[in-house]
């Protein structure tokens, strides 16, 4: 239908993916070729990393919760309480984890990086930069690449921690399991396979973040309207994205290595 | 004169519909500080941007400094770029750093010197720019005039032999403009710095352009001496003298 009515957005859309693609290309020719901007990367590491802890911790806290809660409903009816553990881990380490913390990062790094970006390029900052015969896509894009991509495992990996410790709060005070019978569920539960698509996630979903928010900035147009629609766009491709992203890569893993 | 640095070749060039250039030519002399003016819309900052490449032309050639810049790409630019600086209307100033880091990037980039050497340079080009006791400020400390004198300071970082001004005097009091004019004509005098300046500020053309190349719909309808410009030129470019003596 989109098609049909409005051809030109249709075309427009498919040039729009091409050019986020070529940003991400030279993005990671760049990214393996020095020089590095490590003053501009240690600042997008703390301001990723650090300012995202708060947001992403409290999200995992309760997701944990709710999720224990839940499980403990779910699971009396069959009499199986005792293994809440296994499902809170389960969830979280394979699925929510890394998605959650994406969706959170996505909203709040993603349009960060678009609003910031964009606001460079309307006040013609980033034609600055070129002017210069400085490279935006090296001096801009690089260092929030590996901030993200750094900073959003380590995120997960945190925020599963803290889901696993809201599903102890219900264990022990709802359910009245001890704490070490919890974590030797816990524990029982994990597989390597399990880490290693709770790791590989986040460093999936961290390129796609970057990618879109950087390429939503660097084109943004026509003042603080044009930075406004750059950092919804990026909410929105950027959700959609992680979850098609999510849904195709444990398809992907789940085949190869059940 | 001196042969030209800077031809602009019938280019044209479209924004979707919009036909902005229309087979425009001018070509720049060294040493030169030549003047264009036009209406909002007529083309003005897009003609200065094609300059270093940083609007391509649809059509049209563009030289500058001997090398086919609508032909190079990106990378292949930097070069060109060193000995061409650029004056944003806004100053462009990066936000996220410092006066002093502002005026010190195309150092950094493109110069080895050591820290020592870097703050003496910076201290120099914040005098040349009548400032000082500012380096460690954020942009978002400084009045409009104080951003325009620090990017033009930026501009001057690396010894350019180009300067494009695109607006250099607009947003600013009588006295910092003034300021400003005297420094466009210092660097020309001193430095031999071949300068084109796109503005609507008829003082300013007044005092420091020899030249006046006027823009009408995409194309150049007036090149020629100020004198002429005032005189003989279009009765669109005389009006302009005018109105902008009247409003000045």
């Amino acid at each position: 239908m989109t098609m049909q009515s409005n051809p030109s957005g249709f075309i427009q859309t498919i040039a729009s993916i091409g050019a986020a693609f070529r940003l991400a290309g030279q993005a990671v020719i760049r990214m393996v070729t020095p020089p590095l901007d490590l003053g501009e990367t240690l600042r997008q590491l703390d301001r990723i990393g650090v300012g995202s802890l708060n947001l992403t911790n409290i999200t995992a806290l309760f997701t944990g919760m709710v999720l224990a809660v839940q499980s403990a409903y779910t699971l009396s009816k069959f009499g199986a309480r005792l293994y809440i553990g296994e499902i809170v881990t389960l969830s979280l380490v394979r699925e929510l984890g890394p998605v959650l913390t994406a969706l959170m990062v996505g909203g709040r790094v993603g349009s960060g990086i678009a609003a910031e970006l964009g606001s460079m390029n309307v006040t013609e900052q980033v034609d600055a930069l070129r002017s210069m015969a400085a490279d935006p896509v090296r001096k801009l894009v690089v260092p929030r690449l590996w901030a993200t991509l750094l900073m959003l495992p380590a995120l997960t990996v945190l925020a599963d921690a803290m889901g696993i410790i809201g599903g102890l709060f219900i264990a022990i005070f709802q359910e009245g399991l001890t704490a070490n019978f919890y974590f030797a569920r816990v524990f029982r539960a994990l597989a390597f396979n399990d880490l290693l698509l709770g790791l590989t996630k986040p460093a999936i979903f961290a390129f796609i973040i970057a990618i879109i928010g950087c390429y939503n900035g660097l084109n943004a147009r026509g003042g603080a309207d044009g930075v406004g629609r750059a950092t919804t766009n990026t909410v929105y491709a950027a959700s959609i994205c992680i979850l098609i992203a999510d849904f195709f890569f444990t398809k992907l893993i789940i085949g190869l290595a059940p | 004169m001196t042969e030209p640095v800077i031809v602009l070749d019938r280019i044209s060039r479209a924004f979707g519909p919009n036909k902005v250039l229309v087979d425009a030519s001018l070509e720049v002399n060294s040493g030169e500080i030549v003047a264009i003016l036009g209406a909002s819309g007529s083309g003005k900052s897009v003609t200065l941007k094609t300059v270093n490449g940083l609007i391509t032309p649809d059509r049209g050639n563009v030289d500058v400094l001997g090398h086919r810049v609508n032909e190079l790409r990106e990378r292949d630019l930097a070069p060109l770029r060193r000995r061409v600086s650029y004056l944003f209307q806004g100053g462009a100033l990066f936000d996220s750093m410092t006066v002093f880091d502002n005026i010190a990037f195309p150092i950094r980039e493109h110069l080895k010197m050591d820290p020592g050497e870097l703050t003496q340079r910076v201290a120099t080009l914040l005098r040349m720019v009548q400032l000082d006791d500012v380096e460690h400020l954020a942009p978002s400390e400084l009045s409009g005039g104080m951003k325009k004198r620090v990017a033009v300071a930026r501009a001057l970082a690396l010894e350019p032999e180009i300067i494009l001004y695109d607006e250099p005097t607009t947003g600013l009091d009588p006295v910092t403009g003034e300021a400003i004019a005297d420094l466009i004509l210092d660097l020309n005098r001193r430095l031999g710095v071949t300068s084109i300046v796109v503005t609507h500020d008829i003082p300013l053309v007044l005092r420091v352009a020899k030249r006046v190349a006027f823009l009408e719909h995409g194309r150049f309808v007036f090149d020629g001496t100020l004198e002429a410009a005032r005189t003989s030129g279009p009765k669109t470019v005389k009006r302009f003298f005018e109105a902008g003596v009247i409003h000045a």
